[in-house]
């Protein structure tokens, strides 16, 4: 069973939307028992780092999440703000992130930039896959995903950095650790090329 | 490169899909839901949804049409049109949009945008403004439709909007929408070196080449409605858009 985590902060419609066009059921759960049960777990979110964690502390699911994630380590894929949280902490936020992944969230520099950029970066990016995965399998051609984010992860392990693409510079749009993957862009919102990769996600 | 966003925006108006000339005369064009599907299927960037008559008849966002739309939206959608109050905004989130778009409302009560704003992040925030240039050049703002002139200068709105927490502005030239004459480009200069936020041009674009020129003075993005719902040769109703290729050789690589 595929369950999207519900922790009252995210935009997980449309997640379950994708998955029930491309033939996948999944359930939207903020129970105990669903994530205990789940074989696969996606993790949506939107807002900001603070507000992410502080919402996923109330659920009281971190316990069970952590014992699914790093223990039976089960397939989670963490999307925008759910990725970040994957994290050691945020320029954002005082609150630390789950640290399943380590990599900690940083602004984009404005200084870096042309001045014709503006933050947050909302839009189309193509991204580069950086290693092998099964995330990406028979994806179409020159993948392009909907991004939409102020904020972005920076590996401290390159060995964990699965994807990137530019915005103004190169950042990391993907991340992989093991069973532990986390997108900062929109499957759900990038036609077949998030279809593919969701559908991938569920074969993993 | 840098890739922009090329929106088609679909007017609505008693359940079909409608397109206007200058705000006026809506033509009908066909069934949303399948013009939704064609998008999906064209691979387009994003759908901006403006339910034009809503504010006119005073009722609520239709939330079963957005509903509807929404599970067939591969792509990010906004909607806008009649939205008062942080529970429809609310609603229309979970039906799968990712923005809603204040116009009157963010006039009246400018408190809307902030509360959305603090709620789902500024980026979930449109605010669409509607001008008209008078005889003696000057611009002015419009709301319910391009049927009320209000007395604040755009300038002061266009700050006062971003204040309160707009995430983007999405501006229209009445006199040029639906005329294939181009966008205002002088209003969109104007617009985007008076906002720090992203500003999408709307109103008279025909061509790759009018994307381009409001991009190169400081637009974010683009949209366009009778560009995507018109054949260009024939002024026939047809979905269109362009495809990937065309869109990097015509207008991305000629941008910076």
């Amino acid at each position: 069973m595929l369950t999207i985590i519900n922790y009252k902060a995210g935009n997980f419609h449309s997640i379950q939307n994708m998955l029930k066009k491309i033939g996948i059921k999944s359930i939207i759960s903020d129970k105990i028992e669903d994530i205990e049960n789940a074989d696969r777990l996606i993790f949506p979110g939107v807002g900001s780092f603070d507000y992410g964690m502080q919402q996923l502390e109330k659920s009281g699911l971190i316990s069970v999440l952590n014992n699914k994630v790093l223990v039976e380590k089960i397939p989670v894929l963490g999307i925008c703000l759910g990725a970040q949280l994957l994290g050691n902490k945020s320029e954002e936020g005082e609150m630390n992130g789950l640290g399943w992944i380590n990599m900690d969230i940083v602004k984009f520099k404005k200084e870096k930039m042309p001045d014709n950029y503006k933050i947050p970066n909302m839009g189309w990016n193509e991204i580069s896959i950086k290693k092998e995965s099964s995330l990406f399998t028979k994806m179409p051609q020159n993948p392009r995903f909907y991004f939409v984010h102020s904020f972005y992860m920076q590996a401290n392990e390159k060995s964990d950095i699965l994807a990137t693409a530019e915005y103004g510079y190169e950042f990391v749009a993907a991340v992989e650790k093991d069973n532990i993957f986390g997108v900062q862009f929109h499957p759900e919102k990038s036609h077949k090329y998030g279809m593919k990769l969701l559908e991938n996600f569920t074969h993993i | 490169m840098r890739r922009v966003r090329v929106i088609p925006v679909l007017l609505l108006l008693n359940n079909g899909l409608v397109k206007t000339k200058k705000f006026k005369k809506p033509v009908y064009i066909g069934d949303p839901i399948n013009a939704v599907k064609i998008f999906n299927e064209k691979e387009v960037d994003e759908i901006v949804l403006l339910d034009i008559s809503a504010t006119k008849e005073k009722r609520n966002p239709d939330f079963t049409k957005i509903q509807e739309i929404g599970s067939e939206a591969f792509m990010p959608f906004s909607y806008g049109g009649g939205i008062k109050n942080l529970d429809e905004i609310k609603t229309i989130l979970n039906a799968g949009a990712e923005k809603v778009i204040l116009n009157t409302e963010a006039y009246n009560n400018p408190k809307l945008i902030t509360e959305a704003a603090n709620l789902y992040g500024n980026q979930s925030v449109v605010v669409s403004i509607d001008v008209r240039k008078s005889a003696f050049g000057k611009y002015n703002v419009f709301i319910n439709s391009g049927k009320k002139k209000i007395k604040t200068k755009l300038i002061d709105y266009l700050k006062q909007m971003e204040n309160a927490g707009a995430g983007e502005v999405f501006i229209t030239n009445i006199g040029h929408e639906g005329t294939f004459a181009g966008y205002d480009l002088e209003l969109i200069q104007l617009v985007s070196e008076n906002l720090n936020i992203p500003v999408i041009a709307n109103g008279g674009a025909r061509n790759i080449d009018d994307f381009h020129k409001a991009i190169s003075i400081g637009a974010s993005a683009v949209a366009a409605g009778s560009r995507f719902v018109y054949s260009t040769n024939t002024n026939g109703i047809l979905i269109n858009y362009p495809d990937q290729i065309e869109l990097i050789k015509n207008f991305y690589q000629k941008l910076d």
